[in-house]
């Protein structure tokens, strides 16, 4: 039971209550340059993810051994070698994927999302829990690239899934959807700038959301039990 | 009885935001004369849809702040916001690129960065380059004045144009651009831009019909327009003169050392002050008193630095004209240019 909670607290945390996108806004510059569609949103996610749980993996495996003074190096040069399996694995397997990911596929090594997680956690915590959370992190990451991609996507150019061949494969071509069809592109929305903004929008959905639960809760509480009144008793002695 | 002490300034006009406000929107008024005199209605209608579409986001976005409505949105700051960008447009652009820049600009520009008083950038200027960036194609298909065009464009041809793309004979956009010589018009600092690429000078690129007797046909009356409106409300007190007198005189004299040094790739100076935006950008957009420098030497220096940029960009850059992408540029460096040129607290020495 204690593992179940401990699991479910990881899993909040990482989608959720801690999300690397939304919450810690670590990694944002593959964040912001790649989400220009579902496809490539998708792409990244999934390279960022198995990195992740990689990475994780090996750092909580290796923890008793490295010196405290030159972890830093150790995490950096385990996750450059992962990153570099995932590209060659990416350039092998999905090489149209891999062309439009360009530069910001190495660049996941320098993506702080990922040495975040094994400082702060894998590098403290047994390896199931640090494989899940490398998991969490990864899923809640992932799903913000993704998100961010279809909203810019839609509006860019009123696709979505647009070239989802180029990751998955020949049938996946049947998964382009026309939302909406746009005589103009919406060229903003595929720009960075647009990225920028469109972020924004989401963080401020995030805490919206938050605030309202809370909101909840607190009205929760009051009804349940209603407010003790306190006296304070004023002695003069 | 006792003595009210208050503090400085006590001298001041208590003037209302709304009087403000509607004192620039009347000085508006030549400018947009001069653009429906030559360029037909396309702008006057482009303004209205975009008031429309503004107060509808004032109201839409102040009720979501739970600010009190009524005074907000009828203080006219989002209705000058709009005719700004009305303005702006090319007259025959589509309706939704009104539409979508005055959304962007008070929804986003505006009241996410904390409503009147708030915004760091100009919100007009802003949605300008908004669409810009998007649609180049929409925001670049420049009418030509109405006595060069090939077609007669009544209102309400303008009308249809707009909301469907075609006059009701059936004339697209791209038809409607055409001279009556039959080849595509762009705007006269368009033209020189692409003959210099095209390796003419400037003086062959002027015998084009489009630049008429003097500058640029209909532009330089719409400038004058501007140029009115503004020694009105600098009459009025409504803005300060350093600031347009600035910016003129620094394009003045960058547009003058390019014409001394090279004649043939740079435009001469008054060529420079009645195209575009120049008087429109002098006078009412920088002088926004939200988003430019505050002190009197700080609004010199901010207007000279715009001066600088918008000629800069006119002459090197990318695009033909310069003045949005110059306005924000110096509405991010006005906090800076503030910190700078801090005016000396009067009784206090200024420390060496």
């Amino acid at each position: 039971m204690k593992m179940n909670a401990e699991y479910k607290e990881l899993a909040i945390q990482g989608l959720w209550k801690n999300n690397p996108g939304l919450v810690q806004l670590l990694g944002l510059c593959p964040l912001l340059a790649v989400t220009a569609t579902v496809t490539n949103a998708l792409g990244l996610g999934l390279a960022t993810l198995l990195v992740l749980i990689g990475s994780n993996v090996t750092v909580s495996l290796v923890r008793e051994w490295v010196p405290k003074e030159i972890r830093i190096p150790v995490f950096v040069l385990i996750i450059a070698a992962f990153v570099t399996v995932i590209q060659l694995l990416m350039n092998a397997y999905t090489y149209g994927i891999y062309q439009s990911l360009g530069i910001f596929l190495p660049l996941i090594v320098t993506n702080c999302a990922i040495i975040g997680r094994a400082e702060a956690y894998a590098s403290k915590n047994p390896v199931k829990q640090a494989a899940f959370d490398g998991l969490m992190m990864g899923l809640g990451f992932a799903l913000v690239l993704i998100v961010l991609g279809a909203i810019r996507e839609v509006l860019g150019q009123g696709t979505l899934f647009d070239g989802a061949e180029l990751l998955l494969g020949e049938w996946a071509s049947v998964l382009r959807v026309e939302v909406l069809h746009l005589d103009n592109k919406f060229l903003l929305a595929i720009l960075p700038p647009g990225a920028f903004i469109a972020m924004g929008f989401l963080i401020a959905v995030k805490n919206y959301i938050d605030e309202k639960q809370k909101e909840k809760q607190k009205l929760q509480q009051s009804q349940e039990e209603p407010s003790t009144i306190e006296r304070v008793r004023v002695n003069f002695d | 009885m006792t003595y009210w002490i208050a503090s400085s300034p006590h001298n001041h006009a208590q003037s209302s935001t709304a009087a403000l406000m509607r004192l620039v929107i009347l000085a508006t008024l030549p400018g947009i004369f001069a653009q429906w005199y030559f360029f037909g209605w396309g702008n006057i209608i482009h303004i209205s849809i975009a008031t429309i579409t503004a107060l509808v986001c004032e109201f839409f976005m102040l009720s979501l702040r739970k600010r009190k409505v009524k005074p907000e949105l009828l203080d006219g700051s989002a209705i000058l916001t709009a005719v700004l960008i009305g303005i702006s447009l090319p007259a025959i652009a589509p309706w939704w690129v009104a539409v979508i820049g005055s959304a962007f600009a008070i929804i986003v520009v505006k009241q996410l960065y904390g409503g009147i008083g708030h915004n760091p950038f100009n919100p007009a200027m802003a949605a300008y380059v908004m669409l810009l960036v998007s649609f180049p194609l929409q925001m670049t298909s420049w009418q030509p004045p109405l006595e060069l065009m090939q077609f007669s464009l009544g209102f309400f041809d303008t009308l249809t144009v707009i909301l469907t793309g075609f006059t009701p004979d059936g004339f697209s956009v791209e038809q409607l651009r055409t001279h009556i010589d039959g080849y595509t018009m762009a705007t006269p600092l368009d033209t020189v831009k692409t003959n210099l690429t095209l390796g003419m000078t400037v003086a062959e690129s002027t015998t084009s019909p489009i630049f008429g007797e003097h500058f640029a046909l209909g532009w330089e009356w719409i400038n004058i327009g501007f140029l009115l409106g503004g020694i009105f409300l600098i009459y009025k007190k409504a803005i300060p003169w350093v600031t347009p007198l600035s910016f003129l005189a620094s394009l003045f004299v960058c547009s003058f050392i390019a014409y001394a040094i090279s004649p043939d790739s740079a435009s001469s100076t008054m060529f420079h002050w009645l195209t575009g935006a120049t008087m429109l950008g002098a006078f009412f957009i920088l002088t926004d008193p939200v988003s430019s420098a505050t002190s009197v030497k700080g609004r010199m220096v901010y207007a000279a630095l715009a001066g600088f940029l918008v000629f800069i960009i006119r002459e090197f850059g990318g695009y033909p004209d310069g003045v949005a992408f110059a306005v924000l540029l110096c509405n991010m460096a006005g906090p800076l240019i503030d910190q700078y040129t801090r005016p000396r607290t009067y009784g206090h020495q200024v420390e060496k």
